[in-house]
């Protein structure tokens, strides 16, 4: 789920942070320029790992700032595509599942990934697993937001986005999500963990109450 | 900036979710917290803190890797086992590809015994 990032970056500490030791100042520096931030084709950077290498500082003419190169590591979350990960979910459209996991949001698990047959609960705003019983019934399990849910990561997308306009400007820029994945419930053991507790463990008599709910 | 390697190294949730927290500690202390960083790693420990990893050890988790030798698993099947810890066949069948194949059933409940033995359920 999280890797470690090899990257290497000039850092400009300006004058007045001078009283700081430069390994302190370029720590805040990178965590200030990347945390929470997706950089094209790495992934969503947490926080500073560690500086690997610190490099000669320069100061230029006309600008008081010392001018480092820096090399460090940084904590990025970036799935493998086929790893399983465990999310919430946000909510349910006609496009699919949206799941979150609390830090990264932009998760959709698209309608012909969810489990079949599945269909869409105008009512509840949910996705509902029709779930074939022996007796030819089908017994409905609701995928309501907030639940936790497993699924297995397909693909993912990164996106070039447009720097924001100056604030308060006329045309907004559409906000695109700059890295996004796709995720799969389509097999067995994915979905809601509630779906697959092992009746050893308590989920029997929850499946019970469920089944009791429900009719 | 330029990234130089994308990916240098796996890390496991129990190792973010320690250096988060040291960071957190370090910055409450000065209180100084930069908004950004702030915001990722209060969610990132927040969804952490409902995970396995809070009851993790770096020894739990070396042994469990040193166990899980013998039967020749990719690294990141074993980095998934180590993350969401697999309690029935069904959730290793899910981490291993072709674990029909790659596994016996022995091997299988081998396995689930070892994860129950390095990553204990916590009531």
């Amino acid at each position: 789920m999280f890797v470690l990032a090899e990257m290497k970056d000039v850092i400009r500490v300006t004058p007045e942070n001078f009283h700081q030791s430069l390994t302190e100042s370029i720590t805040t520096l990178l965590n200030r320029k990347l945390a929470n931030k997706v950089v094209l084709n790495v992934g969503l950077c947490i926080a500073l790992f560690d500086i690997t290498n610190i490099g000669h500082s320069y100061i230029f003419p006309g600008d008081g700032s010392s001018h480092t190169e820096v090399k460090f590591r940084y904590i990025v979350f970036r799935p493998l595509v086929e790893e399983i990960l465990i999310g919430k979910i946000r909510s349910c459209s006609r496009e699919g599942v949206h799941v979150t996991m609390g830090f990264f949001d932009d998760i959709l698990i698209p309608v012909n990934a969810l489990q079949h047959p599945s269909r869409f609960d105008e009512t509840d705003q949910a996705w509902v697993w029709e779930y074939p019983k022996e007796d030819g019934e089908k017994h409905d399990l609701f995928m309501d937001s907030g639940e936790s849910i497993r699924f297995r990561v397909t693909s993912e997308m990164f996106e070039e986005s447009l720097p924001s306009g100056p604030p308060g400007g006329e045309c907004p820029v559409q906000a695109i999500a700059p890295y996004r994945l796709l995720g799969g419930i389509n097999e067995p053991g994915l979905g809601l963990l509630t779906w697959w507790e092992t009746p050893d463990q308590d989920g029997d008599v929850d499946e019970n109450d469920e089944l009791d709910n429900d009719e | 900036m330029e990234t130089t390697k994308v990916n240098a190294a796996f890390l496991c949730n129990f190792e973010v979710m320690q250096i988060l927290q040291q960071l957190k500690d370090k910055t409450q202390k000065k209180h100084k917290r930069e908004g950004s960083l702030a915001t990722v790693t209060y969610e990132t420990v927040h969804y952490l803190q409902d995970t396995e990893c809070k009851n993790q050890s770096a020894e739990s988790i070396q042994n469990f890797l040193k166990a899980m030798k013998c039967f020749k698993l990719t690294k990141s099947e074993k980095l998934m086992m180590v993350n969401t810890p697999p309690r029935t066949e069904l959730e290793i069948q899910l981490i291993v590809q072709e674990s029909e194949e790659r596994l016996s059933e022995e091997d299988v409940r081998k396995i689930i015994d070892v994860v129950n033995e390095f990553f204990p359920v916590s009531t």
